[in-house]
């Protein structure tokens, strides 16, 4: 196979796994997402009162979840971009 | 595609073998205005105590040393500052990229990896001169030696946390932001640019909360 085909198939792979890795990424902090804020909703249903500490804290939970989510798309992000294998990506 | 600038930093201008890039002259600037505020603030405490800009500032510094505190149990006044400092300097950092034509500094893996490493040395900093060398060392083999690896993979996989999570959550917003801007027009992005103000600040409060946490664990072994 020629340096070409190479870079060819390096670019669609990388550009597929980019989306696989993001789509996969955002469904498991999706899923937890909608867990914690449901729990949240429970929580403030139950003790009106403390809806105040409840929701700090639900905000401090969602963006650690969310966080995993973020470190797939800044993989996805490297793939695209910064590829060290891509002689034309960067 | 080059012209969103993910991993890289464009350089403006050369002094001497020292290139000057947009994130430094960013965070300069961003130094700058915390600067003066504070300069400002300082002044108006000492000449007119009962105005605005004063209650604002005593506002700004008992809600941060409430934050500490809350975390450490305690009020601690170096702790305070030091959390204090790296929440007022991320939320600036990340609120500069709501100004048209500048990018936020925390949106490079450089800056956000930079105050990373200043949490992580800070943490046996404090652990040592609170309980002392042996003191410290300790706690990395207790409750088993067994976990002396694990400790320490800890150590450095949550510091890659902190620096990956904050320029990841600044840079996605605004990427999505400026692809937005490419691909639809003027006035479609503007919802997100509010979500990404209160994930700016939501994500500088999260920092300032886990470094404390970590900061605040070194100093609690001496305690218990």
């Amino acid at each position: 196979m020629d340096a070409e085909t190479s870079q060819t198939i390096l670019v669609a792979v990388s550009i597929f796994t980019c989306g696989l890795t993001t789509a996969l990424g955002a469904v498991g902090a999706a899923a937890a997402e909608s867990r914690i804020g449901s729990a949240a909703m429970d929580a403030m249903a139950r003790q009106p009162d403390e809806t105040a500490s409840i929701t700090r804290n639900l905000f401090v939970s969602l963006a650690m979840v969310e966080s995993t989510a973020i470190f797939c798309l800044v993989i996805g992000l490297i793939l695209l971009f910064a590829n060290p294998l891509m002689s034309t990506g960067g | 595609m080059n012209d969103f600038h993910i991993f890289d930093d464009p350089v403006i201008f050369q002094i001497g073998a020292l290139p000057v890039t947009r994130t430094i002259l960013t965070t300069l600037g961003v130094s700058a205005v915390l600067t003066g505020f504070a300069a400002m603030i300082w002044l108006t405490l000492r000449t007119r105590p009962n105005s605005t800009l004063a209650t604002v500032g005593e506002m700004l510094v008992s809600g941060l040393d409430d934050l500490v505190s809350d975390i450490v149990g305690r009020r601690i006044d170096w702790l305070g500052s030091f959390s204090g400092s790296l929440f007022l300097f991320i939320t600036a950092c990340n609120l500069s990229g709501q100004l048209p034509g500048i990018s936020p500094p925390t949106a490079n893996l450089i800056t956000t990896s930079a105050l990373a490493i200043v949490v992580f040395l800070a943490v046996p900093i404090v652990g040592i001169s609170s309980r002392g060398f042996w003191g410290y060392l300790r706690h990395y083999f207790s409750p088993n030696p067994i976990l002396f690896p694990l400790h320490l993979i800890s150590e450095f996989s949550r510091t890659l946390a902190l620096a990956v999570r904050l320029f990841g959550n600044i840079m996605s917003g605004h990427l999505i932001v400026a692809l937005l801007v490419a691909l639809a027009g003027v006035l479609v992005p503007t919802p997100l640019m509010a979500l990404d103000l209160l994930i700016s600040l939501l994500q500088a409060y999260i920092f300032t909360l886990l470094s404390t946490v970590y900061v605040g664990a070194a100093l609690r072994g001496a305690e218990s």
